[in-house]
């Protein structure tokens, strides 16, 4: 870890035990069945309570699509956007009031496509926001249409011709983008991806967390069984997917200011996220320990520290404004 | 002395130049000299989409009286170059004056009325005296020619040099302060260039009007922002765009009130920043121009469906498309009230001079917290950008309200299942709002139609409770909201024409209408504040009875008379409208209102400007 110290907030721990359970909302759910959301959920609820985060202190953002109907079934404060605007709506939430957890929740054609202009300029603000994407390589709710990830030439069956376009490495972008934490998980491997996500919300500032996520309905290629398939290397047997840190990879950055520590790492990253071969790396490919957005504009306007946007009191109980404006006026009375 | 039309201290002056070479300041200067000596200003500046070389002009009309616009006529004209003095020598009046630099200008080439008094000025060589004296480098010192022609106008006025210096002391304060000596040693110089004999024969004159209370002189977009600081707006987003963005840059250089100002990658962004930070709890906006405003269509249909208080500015500019990205029109009206696809309640509120672009400000976040829907604030170019002298706001008149907000009882009482009813239908269509991270008020949002907890809910049963609880908030804030902010009327109560107006020609108007008068017309104005809900009660009622209606906006197909028709079936039957990018002044109000009157004419365009 590049930093034991998590972004939690004291004020946002329950206090009283809470389970997975806590966090699920009874709203009916009408994903596909076997489908790969169901997965993300189950992690997410999961990794909520193991944080041992009060329901109402946490705000889920989503944008739109199959998986953006995500906070529905949670039983957080869930705030479902528009197509390819998760991003924006998120990071203003957590910027207005940044003691809240908040999470951002999409999927690939949303965040990559639609959204791609706001997922590369969050990476440069590292706002501190957990952003799980549900990448799939199609558009889902829309049926089946070829989605951002979906590589040159494949094609699923909901494609009548196999895909024009190249795709886009989600986890390459992001790291273009200076996003500080990046790491690639899968919706059925729960486990790994619990602990992905808690690190995610752990770690202090803008966090990606590609999933892996089959669609059983649209994309025969990267099914259920093609994840779970077993690959030969060298005449052995392996999984699919190899936890890329269980074969000695630290994406994490020791020292943010050692400049040589971070092109290192991030070559390796780099390397890592266009790896080729039969098996699919996951893990966290890169991580670094930076000042947040709010630590940052909080240096000129250190009153900031004191007085969150959501927060600030702006009016006495009778409703008179709070904000003196005095010396501004002087400014302009002649 | 007096002027040609007998009224003392009533002048308009221009100065101009390249864009970058001080236009700005020596506008400044020339404005802060007059105000500070009791006059009233309006200046009005013009510049081209560009940064530097463009010309850009400033008109100023300064009078005895409030004055909220400029008049046609340039009375004195100064510049140190001479495509300024190509461009605009010929709307000099007969009697006025043409301060020149002689090197550059040669007036006998110029399209430039009889009787013009020429004062030559040689910059340079007055430039050279000043670094003689002083051993400035005289590189550093072209910026003060900006001085000299200030100077100079004010000899030729008679206006006491000790009224330019207390303007400088005002304007370079703290490490600047040591400016205003230098730039005295110019004015001096620019004082006694002008000769008497050339002063004896210039008619216009301005007097001092000692014992006038200090005013603010500001420009529409520091006005908005001196209201948004006073509601306590503390997150506003915005894309950089003209004219807007100088409101949102006027306030990041303002840390110190702990607004969250936020450069965002584009306007998408910028209003759903803003969203969500409302959402959270804050007081948010978002301040844009046309094309800006565009981009933000879907996110405000979004906040509508979702009853989020947001609060939008569009400073209308010459559209469509990139249009006149730095002129002025108020081409966005029934843009604003139809916004985004679908139906939702959104609340259209146009302020018409500088001190509406304050309180309108302020009060905007309180029917957004009110009515938990957007609030769109059509400003514009004129006023966001122009500079009028006004009377200190008055602060005992804002009180905040944010409406319905959640208490623990109402946590008790509407809570379901652990979460709350966010969105629970009412008589007035407005629920009791909670903010996330608030014990018990668990609910969600949605784009999608949702239920009363925010869950989507695409049953018919549900739609038709849903949608007209939201729709039913336009009723509530029509009755709501008090007559005297939905219309405003001027003059007397009979009048020979009724003018119908909204938002920025508002200042020309009232400015013509003694002027009218003396003429033998007599006028009124009604002025539209509240665009939607539309106040078709308060309009029929001052419209039914006029004699003589007339719409003026700086539009081509005069919007508001259409909806005037559409909202009350009055059809108006006579329009002064403007589309040439530059605001109505008062000579235009004036002329356009005479033709009506005499002649009977359907429509008048305006045309004056360059």
């Amino acid at each position: 870890m590049a930093s034991n110290v998590s972004s939690i907030n004291a004020k946002n721990l329950s206090d009283k035990p809470v389970t997975a359970k806590d966090f699920k909302s009874d709203y009916h759910n009408d994903w596909c069945p076997g489908c790969g959301d169901f997965g993300i959920l189950a992690a997410v609820q999961m990794a909520l309570a193991e944080l041992k985060l009060a329901p109402w202190r946490v705000a889920i953002f989503s944008g739109v699509g199959c998986s953006s109907k995500t906070p529905h079934f949670l039983k957080t404060y869930g705030i479902h956007t528009l197509h390819g605007r998760v991003v924006p709506f998120a990071l203003g939430g957590k910027m207005a009031n940044p003691e809240m957890e908040v999470v951002a929740v999409g999927g690939d054609g949303d965040g990559y496509g639609i959204g791609a202009g706001h997922f590369v300029h969050a990476g440069r603000r590292n706002v501190d926001l957990a952003y799980i994407v549900y990448n799939n390589e199609v558009y889902g709710l829309t049926k089946g249409q070829a989605s951002p990830t979906l590589g040159l030439n494949q094609k699923p069956k909901s494609l009548p011709l196999p895909n024009t376009l190249e795709g886009i490495n989600p986890l390459a972008l992001a790291l273009s983008a200076g996003y500080t934490f990046i790491a690639r998980s899968y919706a059925y491997g729960t486990q790994h991806l619990k602990q992905t996500i808690m690190k995610a919300i752990q770690h202090k500032g803008m966090a990606l967390v590609d999933v892996l996520q089959p669609c059983p309905t649209y994309n025969n290629l990267h099914d259920k069984e093609y994840f779970s398939s077993m690959v030969e290397i060298h005449g052995q047997k392996k999984p699919r997917l190899f936890q890329i840190e269980s074969e000695g990879y630290d994406g994490a950055v020791k020292d943010p200011n050692n400049q040589d520590e971070i092109n290192q790492k991030k070559k390796q990253a780099f390397e890592m996220a266009y790896y080729r071969g039969d098996q699919v790396p996951i893990g966290v490919f890169y991580q670094i320990d930076l000042p947040t957005y709010y630590e940052r504009v909080a240096v000129a306007a250190p009153i900031l520290n004191e007085q969150t946007p959501a927060a600030a009191p702006i009016a006495d109980a009778n409703g008179k404004p709070l904000t003196d404006v005095t010396h501004t006026y002087n400014s302009i009375l002649v | 002395m007096a002027n040609q039309n007998g009224k003392k201290n009533d002048f308009s002056w221009m100065i101009g130049g390249p864009q970058g070479t001080g236009v700005d300041s020596s506008a400044t200067l020339f404005a802060h000299t007059c105000v500070g000596s009791g006059l009233w200003i309006f200046g009005k500046r013009e510049y081209h989409s560009n940064i530097i070389g463009e010309h850009s002009y400033f008109q100023i009309h300064v009078s005895e009286k409030e004055v909220r616009s400029t008049i046609d006529p340039v009375h004195l004209l100064a510049t140190f170059e001479n495509t300024t003095a190509e461009i605009h020598a010929h709307e000099l009046v007969s009697g006025g004056a043409l301060i020149y630099d002689p090197k550059f200008t040669h007036p006998e080439n110029l399209k430039i009325p009889k009787d013009v008094l020429l004062v030559p000025i040689d910059f340079d060589a007055v430039l050279l005296q000043i670094a003689q004296e002083t051993g400035e480098d005289i590189s550093k010192l072209v910026i003060m020619k900006n001085t000299i022609a200030v100077a100079a106008s004010f000899a030729l006025l008679e206006f006491d040099e000790d009224h330019v210096e207390k303007a400088l002391g005002g304007i370079f304060t703290g490490r600047k302060a040591k400016l205003v000596p230098l730039n005295m040693l110019a004015a001096r110089k620019a004082y006694s260039a002008v000769s008497q004999d050339v002063i004896k024969k210039f008619p216009y004159k301005l007097e001092p009007n000692p014992g006038t209370p200090k005013r603010l002189v500001l420009t529409g977009t520091v006005a908005v922002a001196l209201g948004k600081l006073k509601a306590g707006c503390k997150f506003q987003t915005y894309y950089p765009i003209t004219p807007a963005s100088d409101e949102s840059v006027y306030l990041e250089a303002l840390p110190e009130y702990g607004m969250l100002v936020m450069q965002c990658e584009d306007e998408i962004a910028s209003v759903e920043q803003s969203i969500a930070a409302s959402i959270m709890g804050a007081r948010a906006a978002t301040s844009t121009s046309g094309p800006g405003f565009c981009l933000m269509a879907e996110g405000i249909g979004w906040a509508g469906m979702n009853e989020v208080p947001l609060v939008v500015m569009n400073y209308q500019r010459g559209g469509p498309a990139t249009g006149l990205p730095t002129r002025h029109e108020q081409g966005d009206l029934f843009f604003a009230i139809h916004f985004a696809h679908g139906e939702f309640p959104r609340l259209v509120i146009a302020p018409a001079d500088h001190s509406e672009y304050f309180y309108d400000s302020f009060e905007a976040f309180n029917y957004a917290d009110r009515y938990q829907t957007p609030v769109i604030v059509l400003t514009d170019k004129h006023i966001g950008n122009n500079t009028q002298s006004i009377p200190p706001f008055d602060e005992s008149k804002l009180k905040i309200d944010r409406g319905k907000m959640a208490t623990q009882a109402d946590l008790d009482r509407l809570a379901l299942n652990g979460t709350f009813r966010r969105f629970a239908p009412s008589e007035d269509g407005i629920s009791i709002r909670t903010i996330p991270g608030t014990k018990g008020g668990i609910f969600w949002m949605s784009g999608d139609e949702h239920n009363e907890v925010g869950n989507m809910d695409e049953s018919a049963a549900n739609r038709i409770i849903m949608h007209p609880k939201r729709m039913k908030k336009l009723e509530t804030a029509k009755c709501e909201i008090p007559e005297s902010e939905q219309v405003r009327f001027f003059g007397p109560e009979k009048a020979d024409i009724t003018v119908v107006t909204w938002g920025s020609p508002k200042g020309a108007i009232l400015d013509a209408m003694p002027e009218l008068e003396a003429k033998g017309i007599k006028v009124n104005m009604l002025q539209i504040h509240l665009i939607w809900p539309f106040p078709s009660e308060a309009v029929t009622r001052y419209l039914k009875n006029a004699k003589v209606v007339v719409g003026v906006e700086m539009n081509f197909t005069g919007q508001m008379c259409e909806l005037v028709r559409r909202e009350t079936g009055i059809q108006i039957m006579h329009r002064i409208l403007k589309y040439n990018g530059r605001p109505i002044s008062q000579t235009e109000i004036v002329n356009g209102i005479s033709q009506i009157h005499k002649n009977k004419t359907e429509k008048v365009v305006l045309t004056s400007g360059l």
